[in-house]
């Protein structure tokens, strides 16, 4: 593979068109990456506020920052739809998806530039619905558990046909990817060479394809009960209330790993690049993917150990949930064997990715608590819960996600950001997650439930330390945001395309890159984590 | 008591908390091993000077295969604890005392066998099982009280049952877990565990009682049932001494085991009896005709409770 930095100088950069139409009709993979970025960012500063709103209304056990608890119980449900569905389902598949897959694997774009645009504008679709649906938002939680959400008086169709239309999107996507990454690897870049990063996409895009529609029809029996008044979910009219739990989850839990599998590859292509040294397990991390990927289909019932299912289904379905923990577990410790005997360089996407390992791993073990049955029956709907699914959520994707943001600007945005102010950035949220989050597991197992508007006075000290926290995080996520911001109003290109000496072939064209990519589709001959000596 | 768990006031509570505490053990010792390898190996292998030569790993059989087994080793035993303790929160013991639980937005009312009920306030005995049986009125709400270590969800159209032993005197806060509209966070109630003596006086007198949102019943559910029996015309065809009339006798009708129509059996409980007086279709004992009339809109939920507590006592 060919190594060393490409000349700077004389190509005309993908970015190098103005004007709005260059946009909105763009077939090019990295202009609908930059369309998705900002789409999900203004998503993810919207549900944000949000939670900065609950924490600070939990400050104190009585409602003061809300008027009503309605108000707190609708600020949950946005910050969770939104978050979920419109930021870190589409993330960094969508974003990062599409402008890397065809880079790394050394094509001109996706298989269908078309269809690529259409899965945007079907996701603009959704999400202009959604906006006009916060105009009198809905009260039911992401989760919109029947009969709840059928008897509520707030609006839930709206909301649910925003989230409907935007699995449209997400199939859409899936399918491009799979297409992609099959048909259109260079010469020489074969299943065993692949970067992580592909694996990684491939495992999410099956998910997407193939959990995606079950939420779909889910919502829509949903929908047509609420309008038309069929009994599909309400026992009052002759409906399951756990029919739509089980419909819920059989999508819900594959969509954990849609959000986290391609973090894992981003952390998969940082650690390697900053330690210089080859990949710990290559084969292992590959596969895994696919387990988890796989597995993530047979443990939805894990969500519902209380909900009146039988001993011998809880029984299953625990199993099988401990059997994720595996491929999980080994990917960590590959993670961290990469370090051994490297020369590792703490540039601020390094640091998230470090810092990834350490809260995945939290949000990891204390999956463990919970798939263990009696356990969960304990820990079931208290905060314990919202502090797992942060640290996977937060520590684990947004945590790739950020990395990701740092390691590949450069080469994306062809501008410099300041690495200091990344690192006291990276430090604040580091320190600002833990403070907001850590505390809710001791909150969850005394036995404080999730989604209180107000609360029993014990849990007083607890809670506040978590408000104060979020603003710790708050300011890190701000001071971050506005230091990659910055330097997109500057004038310049970074002197290198290749800045941290990484093999891949993204970094082997210059940043940004041209229009298609490559002048010539190249050859690849070694492996993407050949470092060091052999 | 400690501050990180919760007092332990029930029987379920101390095997839940050693679960927990093994769990806890294996994760701290994980995260402390991971952390420490990743801190030394951060400063150790440092990048001191940019031609710094690094060694070419890829993989290494033995000791990916060891970290694949032990973590499988471990969540091994750790799923079929969970699993044993989960078997035993699941399965209440006969001798169990039952108290019939109506969990509506955005209150909790109970009925014991006595006929006395209270309202968000349940009594029990200290070191007697209680079974509950509960249903909602409207939406899921989940019964929790995290001194137990107990939850259950309730779900309207069916009865879900939850089981403890109160191993303390005391008065624990009762929580519904489960998201319930815009009074959730209020729908709390308390769990008060009478010694012997305080729970046979409580059940004799009101003297602990200050339900004065609810009538002062004093016909207990069985007999609210027998009048039922009588007059919603039950009697015409299910008999109460073993004789076959048209459908089965109720005479050891609970706990028994059917052979239905299709071949399959069921088991007699709660949910059957409700299910079969609701939509009598939906799962046929073998040999008797599809005569019987849906009761949906003719006997209310209470009633049919009612109804069941009283087949529950024809032995």
């Amino acid at each position: 593979m060919a190594n060393g930095a490409v000349t700077q100088t004389q190509h005309i950069p993908y970015l190098a068109q103005k004007g709005l139409k260059s946009w909105i009709l763009t077939t090019d993979h990295k202009r609908i990456g930059i369309l998705y970025l900002i789409t999900i960012s203004f998503f993810f500063m919207i549900a944000g506020l949000t939670a900065l709103g609950m924490r600070y209304e939990l400050m104190t056990p009585e409602l003061d920052f809300f008027r009503t608890a309605t108000e707190y119980n609708v600020a949950f449900t946005i910050h969770g739809s939104l978050m979920v569905f419109f930021f870190i389902v589409p993330g960094i598949a969508a974003s990062f998806g599409n402008f890397l897959i065809p880079l790394m694997i050394g094509a001109r774009d996706v298989a269908f530039p078309r269809i690529n645009l259409l899965s945007f504008w079907i996701y603009l679709v959704g999400t202009a619905i959604l906006l006009f649906a916060l105009a009198q938002p809905a009260d039911t939680g992401w989760t919109f558990y029947t009969p709840y959400s059928i008897q509520t008086g707030t609006k839930v169709i709206m909301i649910t046909l925003g989230v409907f239309v935007l699995g449209f999107s997400s199939i859409l996507t899936g399918m491009n990817f799979i297409v992609t990454i099959h048909k259109l690897r260079a010469p020489g870049m074969t299943w065993s060479r692949l970067p992580l990063f592909i694996w990684a996409s491939y495992a999410t895009a099956i998910l997407q394809l193939l959990a995606t529609p079950v939420v779909g029809i889910t919502l829509l029996l949903l929908i047509a009960e609420r309008a038309f008044d069929i009994g599909f979910f309400d026992p009052a009219k002759g409906g399951d209330p756990i029919l739509f739990q089980n419909f819920f989850w059989f999508y819900s839990h594959p969509a954990v790993y849609i959000m986290v599998i391609p973090a894992f590859g981003i952390i998969s292509e940082i650690i390697p690049v900053f330690a210089r040294k080859p990949i710990f397990g290559y084969k292992a991390i590959a596969y895994s993917s696919f387990a988890i990927a796989i597995i993530s289909f047979f443990v939805w019932l894990h969500h519902m150990f209380v909900s009146g299912i039988s001993e011998t289904a809880a029984a299953i379905f625990s199993f099988l949930t401990m059997l994720v923990a595996i491929p999980t577990a080994v990917k960590v410790f590959n993670w961290t064997a990469t370090l051994y005997k490297g020369s590792i360089d703490f540039h601020s996407s390094m640091l998230y990715a470090l810092s990834f390992i350490v809260l995945f791993t939290v949000g990891g073990l204390t999956g463990v608590y919970l798939g263990a049955l009696a356990v969960d029956v304990h820990l079931h709907d208290t905060y314990f819960i919202v502090a797992h699914m942060h640290y996977v959520m937060i520590g684990g994707t947004v945590m790739g996600f950020f990395g990701a943001l740092h390691f590949w600007y450069q080469k994306w945005f062809g501008k410099v950001f300041n690495e200091l102010v990344a690192k006291a950035a990276w430090f604040l949220i580091f320190v600002g997650f833990n403070v907001t989050f850590f505390p809710q597991f001791f909150m969850g197992y005394q036995g404080m439930p999730r989604r209180y508007a107000t609360y029993p006075e014990e849990y007083i000290s607890y809670h506040a330390l978590s408000t104060y926290g979020s603003w710790i995080l708050g300011l890190g996520i701000l001071i971050m945001t506005v230091n990659l911001l910055i330097p997109l109003w500057k004038k310049g290109r970074p002197e290198s395309s290749n800045p941290y000496g990484s093999l891949s072939l993204e970094w082997q064209v210059p940043s940004p890159p041209p229009h298609e990519n490559f002048d010539e589709i190249p050859t690849v001959t070694d492996w993407t984590y050949a470092y060091g000596k052999k | 008591m400690s501050t990180w768990i919760p007092e332990s006031a029930s029987n379920l509570a101390a095997s839940v908390d050693n679960i927990t505490l093994f769990v806890t053990i294996v994760s701290v010792f994980f995260f402390v091993l991971i952390s420490a390898v990743l801190v030394g190996f951060s400063i150790k292998y440092r990048r001191k000077s940019e031609d710094q030569e690094t060694a070419y790993i890829t993989h290494n059989q033995v000791i990916e295969t060891i970290w694949t087994i032990i973590p499988t080793i471990l969540l091994m035993v750790i799923f079929a604890w969970g699993w044993i303790a989960f078997k035993e929160l699941r399965n209440p013991p006969a001798e169990a005392i039952e108290v019939n639980v109506v969990a509506k937005q955005w209150l909790w009312e109970f009925e014991y066998f006595t006929g006395k009920k209270s309202l968000n306030e349940l009594f029990v005995q200290q070191n007697k099982p209680v079974r509950l049986i509960m249903r909602s009125d409207d939406v899921i709400h989940s019964f929790f009280v995290p001194q137990f270590r107990v939850k259950q969800d309730i779900l309207p159209g069916s009865y879900q049952q939850l089981w403890f032993t109160p191993t303390k005197v005391g008065t624990f806060d009762l929580l519904c877990a489960e998201y319930c509209g815009s009074g959730h966070s209020q729908m709390l109630a308390k769990v008060n565990v009478l010694s012997p003596e305080a729970f046979a006086r409580w059940e004799k007198g009101d003297e602990f009682e200050d339900g004065a949102a609810l009538p002062k019943i004093s016909v207990s559910p069985a007999e609210r049932g027998k009048d039922l029996y009588s007059q919603r015309g039950c009697l015409a065809c299910h008999s109460l001494d073993g004789k076959e009339v048209i459908g089965p006798t109720f005479k050891n009708l609970y706990g028994k085991t059917e052979e239905l129509a299709d071949g399959s059996s069921v088991l007699v409980d709660e949910n059957y009896l409700r299910e079969s007086i609701y939509e009598p279709q939906a799962k046929m004992v073998k040999g008797y005709p599809p005569t019987m009339p849906s009761f949906k809109g003719i006997l209310s939920e209470d009633e049919v409770t009612a109804l069941v507590e009283y087949i529950k006592t024809l032995k």
